[in-house]
């Protein structure tokens, strides 16, 4: 199985916690015609890491770093989720039976169903055992 | 009351006389440390050429920072086996400033503290809580010897547990407290909150941090005592080079241990009573580490003669720093430190800024500075615990905790010329 096209390469925005960071990242990827596909925003003490799924990493990368950002990628993964009740019940009971443990996770519904996106330390070896018990991972292609 | 009336009370030619003959005796031994020869040649001044008080202005100023280049012992004027303690204070760089003592030293500087003590009416019949830190810093043993040597009963309860301190006020029937001002702030208030009565107390000895005379009022009425400002620094022993009389209307130095001289900060000369300016002291009486006119840093001025106690000339409360120190808790930060600390972690940009706020009466320090892009990872845990690096290595050089906010980098202000890197919010009042 070739596990690397499962990877999928999140953008990690280092942000302070103030007004107006976010706005200036969505306003420097709307200028670059990036699209987002999925976004969240973790905090902790004063700072925040702002995670994004974009169509164009590379492209966000450039242009976030050129207007001073802090940007790192972060290999993540998406599976596939039913979108109806219950639906991250069956991925998550699936998870755990696998005994992978998610560092964090962030969730998005569109035309394509639910997504479930998830940062594992073990990346490899989260893909093969996630293949086996069933459930559909979402190849980074979908993305970008 | 006085601990040594005669010594306390002398002035005019006598007191002149036992000046100019320690100053002579200081320059003596001042001559054992390579620094002071080195110093006093450079400066073509022969020991014989101080034949007045006022030949002192032949000789150039000592500075905190000459202090650092004799790093750890350069400044002893004695073997180290005759050095019986070793106290250290913020050095402007990574190294503290180290400051010896001899047997002779400890005694010399116990009794200027019990002179301090007496002269606010404090006596053995007094049970003392020493409510500051007990370790390198000075202000900890400085006052457990003196009051030890009036005979106090003395609780050497050091900093932290704010609520056993008030347990032990309280159960040792407490009539005496030393401690920094904004501890004694926070101290009334956790006794409201614990509803516990500090009857016992009548007299709070306070110090290490500068003060206003609203704060005095304040903490009078809340504690119930009388407040007293107590000023030192490590390098002249520390606590109880001067102290305020009952009158409370300026500190009295002790002129014979210490020769007095107010300056310009930025000429160096010698400024008129009245005038404030930077407070330079020679301290006549030190065995293991004289110093010659040694810059403090501190603003004051001199006050006329005539207190009604019949001491000599005051000095008045410090009003400020010639130089960028800040006095932090009690403790003294200097910005340089800071950097110091910061370029040693890679994580982190050397770029800082620095606020100081007064938060429930005590002082909080934060530091805000850039993450290094090559170390971003794109986890928070990461940062996290680069915060928390940053948090520890201040910790474990300024002996003190702040707050490390992590911002982006670029986003703090680059300083062309003289860095203002210091925003002081604490303000005048309490």
């Amino acid at each position: 199985m070739d596990v690397k096209k499962y990877v999928i390469k999140q953008i990690s925005i280092f942000s302070e916690n103030r007004p107006g960071r976010l706005a200036a990242i969505a306003h420097a990827l709307g200028e670059e015609n990036v699209n987002i596909l999925a976004f969240s925003i973790a905090e902790a003490n004063g700072f925040g890491v702002v995670r994004a799924l974009v169509d164009q990493p590379e492209k966000a990368y450039k242009k976030l770093s050129s207007i001073g950002f802090n940007v790192a990628f972060t290999d993540v993964i998406a599976v596939h989720m039913h979108d109806r009740p219950g639906g991250l019940y069956e991925i998550a009971k699936m998870l755990g039976d696998a005994n992978i443990n998610i560092e964090y996770s962030y969730a998005y519904s569109g035309k394509e169903g639910a997504v479930l996106i998830l940062r594992v330390d073990q990346v490899v070896d989260a893909i093969e055992k996630i293949s086996k018990s069933g459930a559909t991972l979402i190849e980074s292609s979908v993305f970008h | 009351m006085f601990w040594d009336k005669k010594t306390e009370t002398m002035k005019g030619e006598q007191l002149q006389e036992l000046q100019l003959r320690r100053l002579k005796q200081t320059i003596h031994q001042s001559q054992k440390v390579g620094f002071y020869r080195q110093h006093l040649s450079e400066a073509h001044v022969r020991q014989e050429d101080i034949r007045t008080l006022s030949d002192i202005e032949k000789i150039p100023f000592t500075r905190k920072q000459d202090l650092m280049g004799g790093y750890p012992f350069g400044f002893l004027a004695v073997p180290l086996n005759n050095v019986v303690r070793i106290h250290t204070t913020s050095g402007t760089t990574g190294k503290p400033t180290v400051v010896g003592y001899t047997k002779k030293d400890l005694d010399t500087w116990s009794d200027l503290i019990a002179r301090n003590m007496t002269m606010v009416g404090v006596t053995k019949d007094d049970v003392f809580q020493n409510m500051v830190n007990y370790g390198m810093f000075t202000g900890g043993l400085g006052f457990h010897y003196g009051a030890e040597k009036i005979g106090m009963t003395v609780i050497p309860s050091a900093t932290g547990n704010t609520k056993r301190q008030i347990e032990m006020i309280k159960d040792f029937g407490v009539t005496t407290i030393h401690c920094t001002p904004g501890y004694a702030m926070h101290l009334s208030e956790v006794a409201e909150e614990m509803h516990a009565s500090l009857d016992s107390l009548k007299t709070g000895i306070f110090g290490a941090e500068p003060w206003s005379e609203t704060m005095r009022h304040s903490l009078e009425e809340r504690l119930g005592v009388t407040a007293y400002d107590s000023y030192g620094l490590s390098e002249l022993f520390g606590p109880g080079v001067a102290f305020e009389c009952p009158e409370r209307d300026g500190l009295h130095i002790w002129h014979d241990a210490y020769l007095v001289e107010i300056i310009n900060p930025k000429t160096g000369e010698q400024l008129s009573d009245g005038e404030r300016g930077e407070l330079v002291v020679t301290p006549l009486v030190k065995e293991a580490m004289p110093l010659l006119r040694y810059r403090t840093g501190d603003i004051t001025m001199a006050m006329e003669d005539g207190c009604l106690c019949t001491r000599g000339r005051k000095i008045a409360r410090i009003t400020g720093r010639s130089d960028d120190m800040l006095v932090i808790r009690g403790i003294n930060v200097f910005p340089s430190q800071i950097e110091h600390v910061l370029l040693k972690i890679p994580e982190v940009g050397n770029q800082f800024m620095v606020y100081v706020d007064r938060v429930n009466h005590l002082d909080e320090m934060t530091v805000d500075v850039e993450i290094n892009r090559d170390y971003f990872s794109g986890e928070l845990f990461d940062l996290s615990r680069i915060q928390k690096k940053v948090v520890k290595e201040l910790m474990d050089a300024l002996e003190l905790r702040t707050t490390v906010r992590l911002v982006e980098p670029g986003s703090l202000p680059r300083f062309e010329g003289k860095a203002k890197r210091v925003i002081d919010r604490r303000g005048d009042t309490i």
